[in-house]
């Protein structure tokens, strides 16, 4: 099932470029402190001459800076490529786009596959905690770095879409639109148990050597792969996987074995599971996943939504996709009555697409049009 | 101000400057933008549907898109200074309740709709015996989305009932506003269309 398969581009030796070194340290929210922090990221269009025109897009869980274009570990082409370029949504001929890979990836940002300056060694399991708060704070690093003063926009989806929600809230003032989609505030408790099957299923493989595997040359790819198959059935609906798969059999033959795998959706599953593992750490998966379990935007407000958007100036568009059940409709509009609540200034769409969470990946029309005439839209205020 | 429908233009008038507005069914936004134009009113829409959002998101508006009757209970109250009804009131299916919610949610509100005590209509109905098909009321009633509608007299007894004021009551006939001051038995016959702007009695 998991193939052995090598890539000539392994996530473990490959550098990624461009990326900045920072001289000084990030203070993370737990109260640990990261030195010479590193962020790599990819830039489309040119930033124009007053800064205006630069919009960082965030990405989601397994996503990578590599949002348009090829990407250089899977040779595939970008995760938002249709949305990104000439004359596209996010024109690249007016538009100066940025997309970092988060703090604690595996894509060239500091992360537990990356050396320890202070040890000279692999973080490992000795990799701090991190939130979302602390990927926003390096994210702003670069910006800053930049000299972009205000953001045209925020845009990402699923854990992409938390960025843009700590973006929005904490630095409003630096934020002109901001556009969460598929997301929340915070996770629900079904949420974290998923999100729990997957971890339990990286630190229950032998070969994670609590954390330690890169040093024993080695890597939980079975448990990481059973966790990218779980998380995979969450982005995805019933009615996607029954019309993609139903109950078709691949393989009839009456002397393979019981557990072998039949049904389509299996290998399908497997197939998912495999080619993951090849472009991404477990301890990556680990780390990411906790910072969104832990995320909550309404914490620092004794759990009252409302007070996280007073005096909120930020234009908000929210989008949600009906067969989302892993970020149902129902936790967007939260969002909007929060912000509604604050006289702010916000739109919201939910988009038809039977398609499950992950819609906000794929090429839907109305999600193209409606981010379209959302961008045509603030140039005449 | 050319070309700007009667009941906007009235409501332009009414709505004070830099004001926060909620319009319930803002269609294409035509309302919301003018009134951001000429009053510079914080605004917001509440639309279904899918092309006219996309419409006001092109033009800057922010707008929530769904049904009225659900979105406007998850507001906190007085959260506007005006809520605005145009042309919506006969097409809701509980008029009685909605105007609670608006009043609810808004400081006041102001509800545009066509008089179907207007001569026109009484007339249609008297001599041929039909529902009224006119400029106001254009769709026949097999297709039109008007299931609650009213005449000004009966909009004005439902106000009393309802511990809610009229501020201030417009006429509209032909596109065009009537000018002199009607009571309410002559704007009952003579104006198609009606606009008031009511609150809450204290």
């Amino acid at each position: 099932m998991v193939s052995n398969k090598t890539n000539s581009n392994n996530i473990y030796n490959f550098e990624h470029t461009p990326n900045l070194v920072f001289d000084t340290s990030l203070k993370l929210e737990n109260g640990s402190v990261l030195n010479k922090p590193t962020i790599a990221y990819q830039t489309y269009g040119e930033l124009n001459h007053n800064k205006s025109n630069a919009i960082l897009i965030c990405h989601a869980l397994t996503g990578d800076q590599y949002a348009a274009g090829t990407n250089p570990i899977t040779l595939k082409l970008g995760w938002w490529n249709d949305m990104i370029g000439k004359d596209k949504v996010f024109d690249t001929n007016s538009y100066f786009i940025i997309c970092t890979n988060v703090l604690g990836g595996c894509m060239g940002s500091t992360g537990p596959k990356s050396i320890n300056p202070d040890t000279n060694n692999y973080f490992g399991n000795d990799f701090p905690e991190i939130g979302i708060q602390d990927m926003v704070n390096l994210q702003k690093k670069l910006i800053d770095h930049f000299g972009i003063e205000k953001l045209l926009c925020v845009v990402g989806g699923s854990m992409g879409g938390m960025q843009v929600l700590e973006w929005a809230t904490k630095y409003s003032d630096r934020v002109k639109l901001a556009i969460p989609i598929a997301t929340s505030y915070r996770h629900t408790a079904q949420n974290i148990a998923f999100h729990e099957v997957g971890r339990q299923a990286i630190k229950n493989d032998t070969n994670w050597i609590n954390g330690n595997y890169i040093k024993n040359n080695t890597s939980p790819k079975k448990g990481l792969a059973a966790a990218r198959m779980v998380a995979h059935i969450t982005y995805m609906s019933e009615k996607s996987l029954s019309k993609k798969f139903g109950r078709n059999k691949k393989n009839l033959n009456p002397l393979s074995k019981i557990f072998e795998g039949n049904f389509e959706v299996e290998n399908y599953l497997q197939y998912q599971g495999s080619s993951f593992v090849s472009r991404f750490d477990a301890n990556s998966y680990l780390h990411l996943t906790r910072s969104m379990d832990r995320f909550d935007l309404s914490e620092k407000f004794n759990g009252k939504l409302e007070k996280v958007f007073r005096s909120n100036t930020c234009k908000w568009l929210i989008i949600s996709f009906n067969s989302d059940w892993l970020f149902p409709t129902s936790e967007s509009k939260r969002l909007v009555n929060a912000l509604n609540a604050n006289a702010c200034n916000v739109s919201f769409v939910e988009i038809e697409s039977d398609r499950g969470h992950d819609s906000f990946l794929l090429q839907i029309p109305r999600l193209y049009s409606i981010l379209r005439g959302f961008l045509i839209g603030a140039k005449f205020k | 101000m050319k070309n700007v429908r009667a009941d906007h233009y009235i409501i332009s008038k009414i709505v004070k400057n830099n004001s926060r507005i909620l319009d319930i069914g803002c269609a294409d936004g035509q309302l919301l933008h003018l009134l951001e134009k000429e009053k510079k009113v914080s605004g917001q829409g509440i639309e279904i549907k899918h092309d006219k959002v996309e419409t006001c998101l092109k033009k800057g508006l922010s707008v929530i898109e769904g049904d009225a009757n659900k979105e406007i209970i998850n507001y906190p109250e007085k959260s506007f200074d005006y809520v605005i009804l145009s042309q919506t009131l006969q097409t809701v299916e509980r008029p009685k309740w909605i105007l609670n919610e608006i009043l609810r949610i808004g400081k006041s509100a102001i509800i545009s709709f066509p008089n179907f005590g207007h001569w026109l209509c009484r007339a249609q109905i008297l001599f041929k015996g039909k529902m009224p098909v006119t400029n106001d009321l254009k769709l026949a009633w097999y297709d039109t989305q008007n299931i609650h509608l009213c005449t000004i007299r009966d909009f004005n007894n439902l106000i009393l009932e309802l511990d809610i004021q009229i501020d201030e009551k417009f006429g509209i006939n032909k596109k065009k506003v009537l000018s002199f001051p009607f009571n309410l038995f002559s704007l009952n016959i003579f104006a198609s269309h009606a606009v008031f702007l009511v609150s809450k009695r204290n």
